[in-house]
């Protein structure tokens, strides 16, 4: 990764709320041309949720999201769509369209944006398909996949249109070792093939230290953390060493709260 | 013709030169270029070295193109590739299908 | 006591905003619908021909079959009442009248409405639901496609065309099924009975019963999409916005059904 590479996300002071309760509370967050950023924290950390404010999901209650040098909340229709086919979404349950086959979810994005002959459609989103080790399976409806495939499949159709933004959401919850290491090779042959950036979302530390360029730990809503994987092994912050060795908060409860907890009828978190 | 496809034609055998950034906007001319000119000789090789960028579209063309040659039994061939168009090929795994000189 | 009393108001406090809500939600479906329909275009947000083709054969063939069959059994239960009825004034040759004219300006619509929320409402929901807590509502977001469009307005459309294309058949099945109980008591043909219905039939009763089932159509599809897109949690949610969209969209027909029917028998 290059230093002095040009910044494709740039997010300043986000905040937002859900009801009272402050997901975001003023998350500063840069991305440059080329990178794979990890972004991990427990749940309820608010990564997801800043997620979504890039992806142009949801609205922040203050700061603002830029993409490619562009704030996404300030600019016209046309031009968000421009943007969004820059941007390729793998989502944590792969949110394939279980009405089509594969090579039709894959094909649609091309099929709605662009004028290409549908021969050619076929060849791009076939080729997409190979790369992602599907090739042939393009008949198959979701429902007949494994959880792999389906993550796999999601992924050809977040590159169809050859992005030069990447997001991943939990890209290996609930796969098994192997097929997960899989997905980290494919996002890193991705990344150095086509010069991807990307944003990865996940709780997998192995996954975080092979993939990751730079990880950013969010911790209640705050950013605690952003450093290389050597800095984050050397760091000293309490919370980030035990989100690490996944220590959870609810270890550091007074006695008498915790006797609350398993006796009193109407206990509730507060 | 345009900047980015150069044609030269010697006899059965018809050279294409592609330069420049190929995508969304211009593969579709690629595309009729390299199927008009497998109409005509017998022999097509598309020279690859001038290109910075080319698109999935781009390589869509190209295989359309080696598809068509198959089917007619002429010659398609991809001439020094440039490292970026290499490693899409590669990735796709498309370098063994296609005739990379 | 006054806890419990408490919170039933806020119950129904929470209820009635809800309620409305999901009314103006279902509004602004309709209003970007059309909005979309007719500059989709300029957005790049085509509405597909084949896709609006494709909602009319699924809700109009699909349903035919048991539209006509339910529409001439409602046809011949009312012959059956009507006659019961009449007889005892001795007009039983008004039989006729009564079927064509109660068949067309009422029942068939209804009876199709009610039919179609079953189908296709349902239907509709649960495909959009489904579609919530898959998150393919959000794939389609940051694709660029726009689900008003690409989820709501086909269906729409398709309802739009369908329901008036099932009321007709509903109308002539169900005049043909009070004429195979009344032929006998009239002492006349099956065919001498259709022809003298469609004699006495105005073009207004039809438009009447075409006007409503245009509206029903437009009912069923904002109904179930409204719940569809409101679904939480999982595949019960699903179920549930399901269930609330049928019963939800009969209300809603039967209540514009008087509505309409007062305004259009001026």
């Amino acid at each position: 990764m290059n230093n002095n590479a040009e910044s494709v996300i740039n997010v300043k002071n986000l905040v937002t709320h859900y009801g009272s309760r402050k997901i975001l509370d003023g998350v500063d967050f840069e991305v440059k041309t080329g990178e794979i950023r990890v972004v991990m924290g427990g749940s309820g950390s608010g990564k997801s949720t800043l997620l979504w404010h890039i992806l142009g999901l949801h609205e922040p209650s203050e700061g603002c999201v830029e993409v490619l040098g562009k704030d996404i909340h300030k600019i016209s229709f046309n031009e968000q769509l421009q943007l969004k086919q820059n941007m390729g979404v793998s989502f944590q349950s792969g949110a394939l369209f279980s009405s089509m086959n594969v090579g039709e979810n894959v094909a649609l994005p091309l099929r709605e944006f662009t004028d290409l002959d549908e021969n050619t459609i076929r060849i791009i989103s076939r080729m997409k398909l190979e790369v992602v080790n599907l090739g042939g399976f393009h008949k198959l409806m979701p429902s007949q996949l494994s959880g792999g495939m389906i993550k796999r499949a999601a992924l050809a159709r977040a590159i169809v249109m050859d992005p030069k933004l990447l997001f991943f959401d939990e890209p290996s919850a609930g796969l098994d070792p192997v097929v997960a290491s899989e997905i980290d090779d494919l996002i890193l042959s991705l990344r150095d093939t086509m010069g991807m950036s990307m944003v990865v979302v996940t709780h997998e530390l192995d996954s975080a230290y092979k993939i990751a360029d730079r990880i950013t730990v969010l911790d209640q809503g705050k950013n605690l953390f952003t450093g290389t994987v050597k800095e984050i092994k050397q760091c000293k912050i309490k919370r980030v060493k035990d989100l690490l060795e996944r220590r959870s908060r609810h270890e550091l409860v007074t006695s008498d709260e915790y006797l609350k907890r398993l006796t009193e009828e109407n206990y509730t978190l507060s | 013709m345009s900047e980015l496809i150069r044609f030269e034609k010697h006899g059965d055998a018809c050279d294409i030169y592609i330069q420049g950034e190929v995508d969304l906007s211009n593969s579709a001319e690629i595309r009729k270029t390299v199927l008009g000119a497998l109409k005509g000789a017998e022999r097509v090789a598309v020279n690859l070295s001038a290109v910075e960028y080319i698109d999935s579209s781009g390589i869509a063309a190209l295989v359309e193109g080696l598809q068509m040659a198959n089917s007619r039994n002429k010659t398609f061939t991809l001439n020094q590739p440039s490292d970026q168009v290499r490693s899409i090929l590669e990735l796709a795994r498309l370098d063994q299908v296609f005739t990379i000189v | 006591m006054s806890k419990f009393i408490t919170k039933q108001i806020e119950f129904v406090g929470m209820a009635a905003y809800q309620a409305i809500e999901r009314f103006g939600f279902a509004i602004r479906l309709f209003w970007d619908s059309f909005y979309w329909l007719f500059v989709g275009r300029r957005y790049k947000q085509r509405v597909r021909f084949h896709q609006i083709v494709e909602q009319v054969r699924v809700n109009c063939f699909d349903a035919l079959l048991i539209v006509l069959a339910l529409s001439f059994v409602v046809g011949m239960m009312l012959a059956i009442q009507l006659i019961y009825a009449l007889t005892e004034f001795g007009a039983e040759s008004e039989v006729l009248r009564a079927i064509a004219k109660s068949v067309t300006r009422e029942f068939s619509p209804l009876i199709t409405g009610v039919i179609v929320a079953g189908r296709s409402g349902a239907a509709i929901a649960a495909r959009i639901g489904s579609q919530v807590v898959s998150q393919e509502i959000d794939a389609l977001k940051v694709m660029g496609i726009v689900p008003v469009r690409y989820l709501v307005l086909p269906p729409l459309l398709g309802l739009m065309v369908a329901m008036p294309l099932l009321v007709i058949c509903a109308d002539f099945m169900s005049i043909l099924g009070g004429a195979v109980f009344a032929v006998g008591r009239l002492d006349m043909s099956i065919m001498a009975y259709m022809v003298e219905s469609l004699n006495i039939l105005l073009v207004n009763d039809i438009m009447q019963g075409l006007i409503k089932s245009v509206a029903f159509g437009i009912i069923i599809a904002l109904v179930g999409a409204t719940m569809g897109f409101h679904v939480t949690g999982g595949a019960e949610g699903v179920g549930k916005a399901t269930t609330s969209a049928v019963v939800t969209s009969i209300a809603f027909i039967v209540l514009v059904d008087m509505i309409a029917s007062y305004f259009l028998t001026q």
